[in-house]
């Protein structure tokens, strides 16, 4: 599904990706950990497109293509979605229009016909039921004024509506109270599925323990220094990240 | 130049004061005298620094055409609001056409008419109000308005009658109005405890045609009364608009203006807010769209001359291309203003590199006790929530038309009845969508 060779990117003129190989087939969820600044969130970035990144080197090829090549727009068309840390404010546009605007886009772009805001309510009453919320808060302004475990909620909201082939949640675990993050947690896997893929950035073994991972991988300075199963996640708790880090530096 | 002009409003003037009683001879002609005196604003008056009024001044400007050029009701459709049934006085190239105009049932004591036929059947009313909240003073192009207008909309709401529906003054100009010149004059007086909504609205069916309107509007909102007035300003990007409102307001009374200017070539519009009295409450939104090399300016006064009353003003532009757009916001406390409060605020969104603003907050402040903020800001379309969209398979037009519309749609969510907040909606997003 996603092929990921050498990339390296780079903000401002520094480098951040330093070379990063990872390779992710349908229905697998892999989990990327790592200490603050490291570059999960570059990487994320990398993948859904920011124009604030450059990309200097490596290759990426997504379900056959050439995802570098693409605008983020028709990365989203298709099927890639980042649920982002940061989630962006957008005052004046409702939450429904906003999500509505998406999916015909995303609809638009694969030749099928809009649906009318009728058909859609329908299938948003649906998806609030998947994360536990009242249809209230679409019609209040995208993110504006959200509390931040509802901005992370509002991503697995439209995670589930444009159902992705290839979702990346960039810590939608962090600012979560333990209700929500059960809530988030069942709402992703209920999404689970042979050909959906999962990449999880998180600081917190506890969300695997919901999510429970295929893959592990640690990110360090721009670089995967270590890979494993679930278990590399708990040995992580246990001994921090300077044990992989140091581990690194003798290999 | 200004004499030519000049010669244009005296010839004028002399045939519209045969028809109008002494008072209002007397008023029209010390009009004219003034204007003899001033001419047109110099470039080193403040007040119009940044408006380029070149060609205004340097025209040569006939009288518009009597004729009303066969127009239809089907070209004026995309012009009434869906709502063909309100109470609409249609003036084509500045004269009242009874035609084209729509009369439904009014409460008992309600006048809408041209100001033609006011003058004859509500002479005391006119008397009272006509020229008294707008005096000639006030500047060159109200001093020509006084001296030289024919005709306008006359709207008298009598003392707790609610108008349940709006009433639409309609300007609209024809391809012969090519080279001319209408002074429209409006009086609106809302009387104790009454209610209405009014709306005016300037455009054209001759996209192309250069021509000047100088229309001013006196509005009075008695005691306890509730008025929303509304403003469209379509005309043709080649035309000329200088345009006033004079509001004077009385207790505890409510008024809400929203002007939206999106045509003409250079377009002026000056609402001043009188509080007469206490506990009056005053809301002026307006949005402007600009494009090409428009100018688009407001400039606002509100004068808080007595305590414990509230303004609230958001102006908000979009502007693309080389246009300019000039916004002036004073606000006037006296002494005697306690427990004033006061806000404005003018934001812009510029939507290409070379389009400018000139905006200038000017606040007067002479009494202690009171709450008065202004803001302004001049910004792009958001990066970040442009990517954000983007990233939810939104393509980058659409993205972009999509913040521009959310941050136009944010002031028009303020008018208060739902078909009006809807044509500016959708003339927004015909805007953004087609360019028309
Ligand atoms: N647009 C940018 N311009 C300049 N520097 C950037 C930019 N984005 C990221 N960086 C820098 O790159 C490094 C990696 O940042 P990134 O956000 O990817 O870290 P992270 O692993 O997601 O950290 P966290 O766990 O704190 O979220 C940091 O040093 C950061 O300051
Ligand atoms: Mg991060």
């Amino acid at each position: 599904m996603l092929n990921i060779k050498d990339l390296r990117a780079s903000a401002g003129g520094v480098e951040i990706l330093k070379g990063i190989n990872l390779a992710v087939r349908p229905g697998e969820v892999h989990a990327i950990m790592g200490p603050n600044g490291s570059g999960k969130s570059t990487l994320a970035q990398v993948l859904a497109g920011h124009p604030a990144y450059e990309v200097t080197g490596g290759s990426v090829t997504y379900l056959e293509q050439d995802l570098l090549d693409m605008e983020p727009e028709e990365r989203a068309q298709a099927g890639v979605f980042l649920a982002f840390q940061y989630p962006v404010e957008i005052p004046g546009v409702s939450n429904a229009y906003f999500l509505r605007a998406a999916y015909n886009e995303i609809r638009k772009a694969r030749g099928m016909e809009e649906v009318d805001s009728m058909d859609f309510i329908d299938l948003l009453e649906e998806k609030l039921k998947l994360v536990e919320w009242e249809s209230e808060i679409m019609s209040r302004a995208v993110n504006a004024g959200f509390s931040g475990g509802e901005k992370k909620r509002n991503e697995i909201l439209q995670l589930a509506v444009l159902e992705p082939k290839l979702a990346i949640l960039d810590e939608t675990d962090s600012g979560l109270d333990i209700d929500a993050l059960r809530i988030v947690a069942a709402g992703v896997n209920k999404l689970r599925s042979q050909d959906r893929s999962f990449i999880v950035v998180t600081h917190y073994q506890r969300l695997l323990n919901y999510i429970v991972p295929d893959h592990v991988h640690v990110l360090s300075s721009g670089r995967i220094v270590r890979s494993g199963g679930k278990e590399l996640a708990l040995e992580l708790e246990a001994r921090g990240y300077e044990w992989v880090e140091a581990a690194e530096a003798m290999a | 130049m200004s004499e030519t002009l000049l010669q244009e409003t005296d010839a004028r003037a002399g045939a519209a004061i045969a028809e109008g009683p002494d008072w209002l001879e007397a008023v029209r002609r010390a009009a004219a005298e003034r204007f003899a005196q001033t001419g047109f604003p110099g470039s080193r008056d403040e007040e119009w620094r940044f408006t380029p009024i070149g060609p205004i001044a340097q025209g040569v400007w006939r009288a518009a055409p009597t004729a009303s050029a066969g127009v239809t009701r089907e070209q004026l459709a995309p012009f009434t609001f869906g709502h063909p049934e309100w109470n609409t006085l249609v003036f084509v190239n500045g004269l009242y056409s009874e035609a084209l105009s729509t009369a439904s049932a009014l409460p008992a004591g309600v006048v809408v008419s041209s100001l033609a036929e006011a003058l004859r059947s509500d002479g005391a009313l006119l008397e009272r109000h006509l020229t008294r909240h707008a005096p000639a003073e006030g500047s060159p192009f109200t001093a020509v308005n006084t001296a030289s207008f024919r005709e306008g909309g006359v709207v008298h709401v009598p003392a707790n009658v609610d108008l349940d529906q709006p009433v639409h003054l309609l300007f609209v100009s024809t391809a012969a109005a090519g080279g001319s010149v209408t002074h429209p004059r409006n009086l609106i007086v809302v009387e104790r405890g009454a209610r209405a909504s009014v709306i005016e609205s300037y455009v054209t069916l001759a996209p192309g045609q250069s021509y000047w309107s100088n229309p001013v509007t006196e509005v009075s909102a008695g005691a306890g009364s509730w008025l929303e007035h509304t403003r469209i300003q379509r005309e043709s990007e080649a035309a000329y608009h200088v345009g006033l409102t004079h509001v004077d307001q009385q207790r505890d009374s409510h008024y809400r203006s929203f002007s939206m200017a999106m045509g003409a070539a250079l377009a002026r519009h000056n609402l001043h807010v009188r509080l007469n009295d206490e506990n009056v409450e005053t809301l002026m939104y307006g949005l402007y769209l600009t494009r090409g090399e428009q100018v688009a300016d407001n400039h606002t006064a509100i004068f808080h001359d007595h305590p414990n009353c509230r303004s609230w003003e958001v102006y908000k532009g979009v502007l693309d291309d080389r246009s300019r757009a000039v916004f002036n916001g004073k606000v006037f406390v006296t002494p005697e203003a306690q427990k004033t409060d006061a806000k404005q605020t003018n934001r812009n969104l510029l939507l290409s590199d070379s389009a400018k603003v000139n905006t200038k907050p000017q606040l007067e402040i002479f009494a202690d006790d009171v709450k008065c903020t202004h803001g302004a800001t001049v910004g792009r379309l958001d990066s970040a929530a442009l990517f954000y969209a983007r990233s939810r398979g939104v393509p980058a037009a659409a993205a972009e038309r999509l913040l521009t519309y959310a941050f136009a749609a944010e002031v028009i969510d303020e008018v208060a009845l739902p078909p009006v907040r809807e044509e500016l909606d959708r003339l927004v997003l015909e805007r953004l969508e087609t360019g028309v």
